[in-house]
């Protein structure tokens, strides 16, 4: 190790510094001052976010089993970006229902050893790098779907994560060591060179895709979604629906366009199938959902199957309007996820039939949420159409119309359920609405954080440019 | 800042504006005054299109091109012609008319107002943009409004009508990003690099088979706004529901992007498939003409009424344009901006019936031209020019129309010509027996005797409508011509595929 090193690796080191931190921090305080640390948790990361910004070159450690570049690092900043809205976004639910349980700092800490597993998982240079990776940002987050063990629903949640999560890593690290037969290497550099399409290779590819399948809940490893989403604290649920998914799809999409690349012509056949099953399960089942979470876990099943018509491609284009869709759904989905969680917080409500009259008692939380709703549903000007767009010019490129076709079908769908929510808020007026409230300043500011995102992302035009630039680093 | 992009700073400013305005009079001031300002930009930018006109003879004027996302080629780019300056005319004066006619909204007036000027904002942007990119943006800026602004302010079964109209509007444009990127990835057939400059791919030789697979979904996207049989359902429930002013602002200037797309996208860049497939739209865009004015002649709700004959009326622009030819095209165009005036008078005057009556069914009113003389006569006039009688703007459109299309020899063409020129009968029928069952005879019900006269702000709104649809038939000419001036690169690039 010398300072170029932890330099490459300085997000890593200093969230690890955080974490450590906070549990000096659990020890020393007093424990009328808890709560404080809530405030110092969310500095930290908050200081760690702006940090990640510094650029970074190209580099790599430990024999080529760590590595990182320009596109990795940015999609790393997105995800601190993305995790800091998740905890501005609880930090009221933290210190109001945790803090008084003794479970606040704890729940900062797995979170952060989450996040941490997620960096390794895409900088892994190697399988076994990328394993572990992966286990350890699965690991805290069943403890964390349990947080709040006095429910019942809760704990059940908690149980489905961890047994579907342990049998998804064990096919994947089934996958991988198949793979590992076929090539004799773990290391991403030397698979490529020797891969060839055997019998052996596509049982192992298959086996590994499920594992990452089953984190960006693609149909038919989707089971556990909306149970566990259902049963999460709201804060959990967020992180789940678009961290932990944006960071698998993203390896997803590093290994297919590299390291994969030779099976092309077989996983571009189950991408297809795969996009189809799960698009339209994802939005028929959205359509009959009355608790908000479960209506916005079957969503995000559904926008998962959007990001395949991305990944299909395996071209610059593709990566490019991958990252560019996830940058965006992180925004979006944390804006409505932020609304369900603002309004559960205050009230206790999760139906959709309580928001009705929403627009009338709460204004601006009932426009965030079109907005976010909107975003989701593609419509412009919001980001959501611009990143749909281009994933659908990304499929279109490659002469998949007929995909690109029943896409826009799914688009439709998913607007009619999109709109019922709109319905409920704007249209319909209740007898016992949602009375008025306030939202404390953590709650605001991370929702406002995520109007800004859908507003600009999609307007602001060097910002997809520039990670157009940025994929040209997987597709040489 | 160049004279086109106002149109769309203008209203998005008065969007802004109406966010901090508090009460129903600051927002109706400030609506009124945003869109009198944009009559006004729509009257000077006709004036400055002649004299511009004059020296330069560029298919589009006023362009302007900004690059957008850069790696898609994606440019904002803007221009107009005589078609577009036109109809930016007749969107301005159906904003303002119909901010006049909503002058007395209750609930949520400044969300109502937005929503209106957000409408507004993408037809004009529509009009004005001539790259693909943006024009498919602006195209679901103004589609997506119509939910809220039916769903909130609309009558009867608002929340089924909005949720029916909006998904099928997004459906079809759905289906025309299909054939946006279809187009897209096309434009570099002949070697350039892609684009979604319309007048670039205009000149590039799009495959034919590419051409025949993207037609279809181009034109259905367009042409479900215009109403096409059989995806013509979401009209009549849309516009019985939706408050007078959306109806105004729907058929009058909403359901005109449809034939305006078909022919400047889907017809000018796909020339080869529209003469592959026109047969087959014929058929149904005649039947669309026949079953909307049979439909007309057995509803008793006026709005029913209006917009089924809305649907026949603009089943005759898209029949016209399918057959290729310049003076049917001219027709088209004529008859879009004929029935833009025309309608939104209807609908503005259909909302004054009913707002003193509490009715819209027919057979429940009865001698209205004795209660309400001003109302009734203008009903009348609008009658009129809606069956096409000489001296109103109807007539010149319709001519057009069916001499243009009565001038393909194959028999096929012909049959469907007479077809849909009995329609014009039909329509006389179902106007006919409005006037006599509505406005004629004794007044049924009592209370009528005691309605309130026409206000200010109701007169004011019919004027500006009707002043136009008159001047349209009384003097054709000038029109015609910019919009005959106009149409000649679009239907020649057609034409030479012939």
């Amino acid at each position: 190790m010398n300072l170029n090193s932890f330099i490459a690796m300085r997000q890593e080191i200093f969230l690890l510094t955080i974490l450590l931190l906070l549990i000096v921090g659990e020890i020393f305080i007093n424990k009328n001052k808890k709560e404080s640390l809530v405030h110092f948790a969310l500095f930290l990361f908050g200081i760690h976010t702006i940090i990640g910004f510094f650029a970074i070159e190209e580099t790599s450690l430990f024999g080529g089993m760590f590595r990182t570049n320009t596109l990795i690092h940015f999609f790393k900043n997105a995800l601190n970006v993305g995790v800091l809205i998740v905890l501005l976004q609880s930090a009221d639910w933290i210190k109001e229902k945790m803090v008084p349980l003794n479970k606040g700092t704890e729940f900062f800490m797995l979170l952060f050893s989450s996040l941490l597993g997620m960096y390794f998982m895409i900088s892994a240079g190697d399988f076994l790098m990328f394993y572990i990776g992966l286990e350890l940002s699965t690991l805290p987050v069943a403890a964390l779907v349990a947080w709040e063990t006095s429910k019942r629903i809760s704990s059940e949640a908690g149980v489905k994560f961890i047994l579907s999560a342990g049998l998804a890593s064990g096919a994947s690290l089934f996958g991988i060591s198949l793979l590992y037969a076929a090539t004799g290497s773990i290391y991403f550099a030397d698979i490529t060179e020797v891969l060839t399409s055997t019998n052996l290779t596509l049982l192992g590819f298959v086996l590994f895709f499920a594992g990452l399948a089953f984190k960006i809940s693609l149909v038919p490893f989707h089971f556990w979604t909306a149970d566990v989403y259902e049963g999460a604290p709201i804060g959990v649920a967020s992180y789940l629906s678009v961290i932990s998914k944006g960071a698998a799809a993203f390896i997803l999409m590093i290994l297919l366009f590299t390291v994969l690349k030779p099976l092309m012509h077989i996983w571009e056949n189950i991408i297809y199938v795969v996009a189809l099953a799960t698009m339209f399960i994802g939005n028929l089942f959205a359509l009959r959902q009355q608790n908000m979470k479960r209506f916005l876990a079957f969503s995000s099943i559904a926008q998962a199957g959007f990001i395949l018509l991305g990944l299909i491609t395996g071209t610059q284009l593709g990566t490019a309007t991958v990252v560019y869709f996830i940058l965006v759904y992180v925004f979006t989905n944390l804006a409505a996820f932020g609304v369900v969680q603002a309004i559960a917080l205050q009230t206790g409500k999760e139906n959709r039939d309580d928001y009705n009259g929403l627009y009338r008692t709460n204004p601006n939380l009932s426009l965030v949420m079109m907005l976010a709703l909107f975003s989701l549903a593609g419509i412009p000007p919001v980001a959501g159409f611009f990143g749909k767009f281009f994933l659908f010019a990304a499929a279109a490129s490659k002469g998949y119309y007929l995909l690109v076709f029943l896409a826009v079908v799914n688009v439709t769908i998913s607007l009619y359920y999109y709109l019922l929510v709109v319905r409920a808020m704007f249209i319909r007026k209740s007898d016992n609405p949602i009375p008025f409230f306030k939202s404390k300043i953590y709650m605001r500011l991370g929702l406002i954080l995520t109007v800004l995102g859908i507003l600009v992302l999609g307007l602001y035009s060097p910002l997809y440019d520039y990670i157009f630039e940025l994929s040209t680093i997987f597709n040489k | 800042m160049d004279i086109l992009s106002l149109f769309v700073i203008v209203p998005v400013l008065t969007v802004i504006a109406l966010v901090f305005s508090k009460g129903l009079k600051q927002a109706r001031i400030i609506s009124m005054i945003g869109s009198f300002i944009q009559l006004g930009m729509a009257i000077n930018l006709l004036f400055a299109y002649f004299k511009e006109r004059a020296v330069d003879k560029s298919v589009m004027l006023f362009t302007q091109d900004y690059i957008w996302f850069e790696n898609f080629n994606v440019h904002y780019a803007i221009g107009v012609d005589g078609i577009s300056v036109a109809l930016l005319l007749l969107t301005a004066i159906v904003v303002l008319a119909g901010v006049f006619i909503s002058w007395r909204t209750d609930d949520l007036p400044k969300e109502f107002f937005v929503s209106l000027l957000v409408l507004a904002t993408g037809v004009y942007g529509f009009f004005i943009s001539i790259d693909l990119f943006t024009m498919f943006v602006f195209y679901e800026i103004a589609v997506i409004p119509m939910y809220l602004l039916i769903g909130i302010w609309g009558s009867g079964p608002k929340e089924y009508s909005a949720m029916k109209l909006t998904l099928m509007l997004m459906g079809a444009s759905a289906v025309l990003m299909v054939g946006v990127l279809g187009i897209y990835f096309n434009s570099n057939a002949d070697g350039g690099a892609l684009t979604f400059n319309i007048l670039e791919i205009a000149k590039v030789h799009i495959p034919f088979e590419a051409q025949k697979l993207f037609f279809p979904l181009t034109f259905v996207g367009f042409a479900v706004l215009g109403a096409l049989f059989p995806f013509h359902t979401w009209s009549p429930d849309g516009h019985a529901s939706a408050p007078t002013a959306v109806s105004m602002l729907h058929a009058g200037v909403l359901m005109k992007l449809g034939g305006y797309g078909v022919f400047r996208i889907a017809m000018f860049l796909l020339p080869l498939g529209a003469i592959e497939w026109s047969w087959f739209f014929i058929i149904l865009s005649a039947i669309g003409v026949i079953y909307g004015a049979f439909g007309a002649l057995k509803q008793t709700d006026l709005k029913y009424i209006n917009a089924y004959s809305s649907v026949s009326h603009l089943g005759m622009v898209l029949f016209a344009l399918l057959m290729l030819n310049k003076t049917a095209w001219n027709g088209a165009i004529l008859q879009s901006l004929s029935h833009g005036f025309m309608t939104a008078l209807f609908f503005a005057l259909i909302g004054m019936i009913y707002g003193r009556t509490h009715t819209r069914d027919i057979t429940k009113l009865g001698g209205l031209l004795k209660v309400m003389p001003f109302i009734s006569v203008i009903y009348v006039i609008a009658g009129l020019a809606s069956l096409g009688l000489p001296g109103f703007s109807g007539f010149v459109a319709e001519m057009n129309i069916f001499v243009g299309a009565f001038q393909h020899e194959e028999m096929f063409y012909r049959v469907a010509t007479v077809i849909s020129v009995s329609a014009i009968v039909v329509t006389a029928v179902y106007i006919l027996r409005v006037l006599g069952i509505m406005l004629m005879g004794e007044v049924k019900n009592e209370e009528y005797l005691h309605l309130p006269k026409a206000t200010w702000f109701e007169i004011t709104g019919i004027l500006l409508l009707l002043i136009p649809m008159l001047g349209m038939g009384v003097a054709p000419l000038w029109l015609s011509d910019m919009t005959m001036e106009s149409l000649q690169p679009f239907i020649q690039g057609v034409l030479n595929h012939l």
